[in-house]
C-alpha cells in the first residue's frame, strides 16, 4: 500500500479564553483586536494525523487546509509547526465567510485535486459551532463516515477502526479507506507548538489560492436575523433551614 | 561580564526565549509572566559552576514542560465544560 494521504482542514477562530463581545448592530461577534487561534477540534486532527504517522501507519503528506482571511496562514503555520507537511490558504475575507455546506463544496474540489484518501476534521468549529462540515463532506464524496473518533486506528488493509464515545458507552465502527473522520475533545492530547518547530515550519510550502481557482462561487444562503448575549443567569436564593427549604420547593412548583 | 562557557551560555538563552515565546499565552497575561520569568532567571545569574548551570538548564525544560501540560489541561477543563455537560 502507497502511503497514506492525509488532508486535514482546520479554521481559525476567536480564541477559546476569550468572552466574545455581540457588537452593537446585533449582527454578529466583534472581531477586531480579539485573540485568535487554531480551532481546538481542528488541533486533535492535527495531532492524530501526526500519530498516525507516527505509529509507523505509511503516511505519504498531511496536508493542512484552510479557508478564511489573510490571517489564517498564521493557524497553519502552527499545523505545519505541529508536524503538518505543507499547506493550502484559500482566501476568504471575513464578511462574506463559508457556510458548512460551501466548506464541504471546497473541500470536496480539495480533495479531489491532492487525492487524499483520508480527510480529518474537527467535530465542530467553536465560533459557529455548527457541527456539519465533515457530515456534507462525506456525503458529497460518498465515502464512509465516523463522527467524533476517540480513538482511531488503521490496519495493512486499508481497514479503519474507529471508536466513538456513545451514552452508555463505546461503539465501534469498521470501514474501508477512503474516508472522513470527526474528532472528539478525548481523541488525543494535542502537543505544543514550540518556538523552534514554528520557525522550522516557516521553511515549509504555503500555497494561496482563491475560491475561483477551484471554480466554486458559493453564495450565502443563510441569513443572520440576530445575535443577542444569552440570558445572565439568576442567582440561588438561600433558605434557614429544612421547613424553610420545604416551604420554599412547593412554592416553586417542585414538590 | 561574558559567560566563560558560550555553549551552555546559548542553551540558557534558547530556553529562555522559549519560555518567554509561551508566555503569550498565559492566562494571567504577558506582562505577569514575563516579570516573573525574567525574576527567576536573573535571580540565578551569579552561578558560574557548569554543573549547576547544567542543573538550571534541567529545570527549565522541566518548567516548560509544566507549562505546557497547563496550557493543555485549562483547554481540556473548559472545552469540556461548555460541550460535554453531564
Amino acid at each position: 500500500m502507497s502511503g497514506l494521504r492525509i488532508l486535514v482542514p482546520i479554521k481559525r477562530v476567536l480564541d477559546y479564553a476569550t468572552k466574545p463581545r455581540v457588537n452593537r448592530t446585533q449582527t454578529g461577534i466583534d472581531l477586531a483586536n480579539a485573540k485568535h487561534s487554531m480551532n481546538p477540534f481542528d488541533e486533535l486532527s492535527i495531532e492524530e494525523a501526526v500519530r498516525l504517522r507516527e505509529r509507523k501507519v505509511p503516511v505519504a503528506e498531511i496536508l493542512a487546509f484552510s479557508a478564511g482571511p489573510p490571517k489564517a496562514q498564521d493557524v497553519l503555520r502552527t499545523a505545519m509547526a505541529m508536524g503538518a507537511d505543507r499547506s493550502i490558504h484559500v482566501v476568504v475575507e471575513e464578511r462574506d465567510a463559508l457556510e458548512p455546506l460551501g466548506v464541504a463544496k471546497l473541500l470536496k474540489k480539495v480533495v479531489e485535486g491532492e487525492k487524499s484518501d483520508l480527510v480529518i476534521l474537527g467535530k465542530q468549529s467553536i465560533d459557529d459551532d455548527a457541527a456539519q462540515t465533515g457530515q456534507m463532506l462525506a456525503g458529497l464524496l460518498g465515502w464512509a463516515q465516523a463522527t467524533q473518533a476517540s480513538s482511531v486506528s488503521i490496519s495493512a488493509e486499508n481497514m479503519v477502526t474507529v471508536t466513538r464515545e456513545v451514552d452508555g458507552g463505546v461503539e465501534t465502527l469498521k470501514a474501508k479507506l477512503p474516508m472522513v473522520i470527526t474528532t472528539d475533545l478525548r481523541l488525543n492530547e494535542p502537543r505544543y507548538a514550540s518556538l523552534p518547530n514554528i520557525m522550522k515550519a516557516k521553511k515549509k510550502l504555503l500555497e494561496k489560492k482563491t475560491l475561483k481557482d477551484y471554480g466554486l462561487d458559493e453564495k450565502i444562503r443563510l441569513k443572520t436575523v440576530r445575535v443577542t448575549e444569552p440570558p445572565p443567569r439568576k442567582g440561588g436564593v438561600k433558605v434557614e433551614d429544612v421547613d424553610g427549604m420545604i416551604s420554599k420547593l412547593k412554592e416553586l412548583g417542585a414538590l | 561580564m561574558a559567560s566563560t562557557n558560550p555553549a551552555l551560555r546559548y542553551q540558557v538563552l534558547r530556553i529562555y526565549k522559549e519560555l518567554l515565546f509561551m508566555g503569550r499565552d498565559y492566562p494571567l497575561g504577558y506582562e505577569y509572566y514575563r516579570t516573573r520569568l525574567h525574576k527567576a532567571f536573573f535571580s540565578q545569574r551569579g552561578i558560574d559552576d557548569p554543573e549547576k548551570i547544567k542543573a538550571g538548564i534541567k529545570r527549565a525544560e522541566f518548567v516548560k514542560k509544566e507549562i505546557e501540560a497547563l496550557y493543555f489541561l485549562k483547554r481540556y477543563r473548559t472545552l469540556r465544560k461548555r460541550y460535554n455537560q453531564s
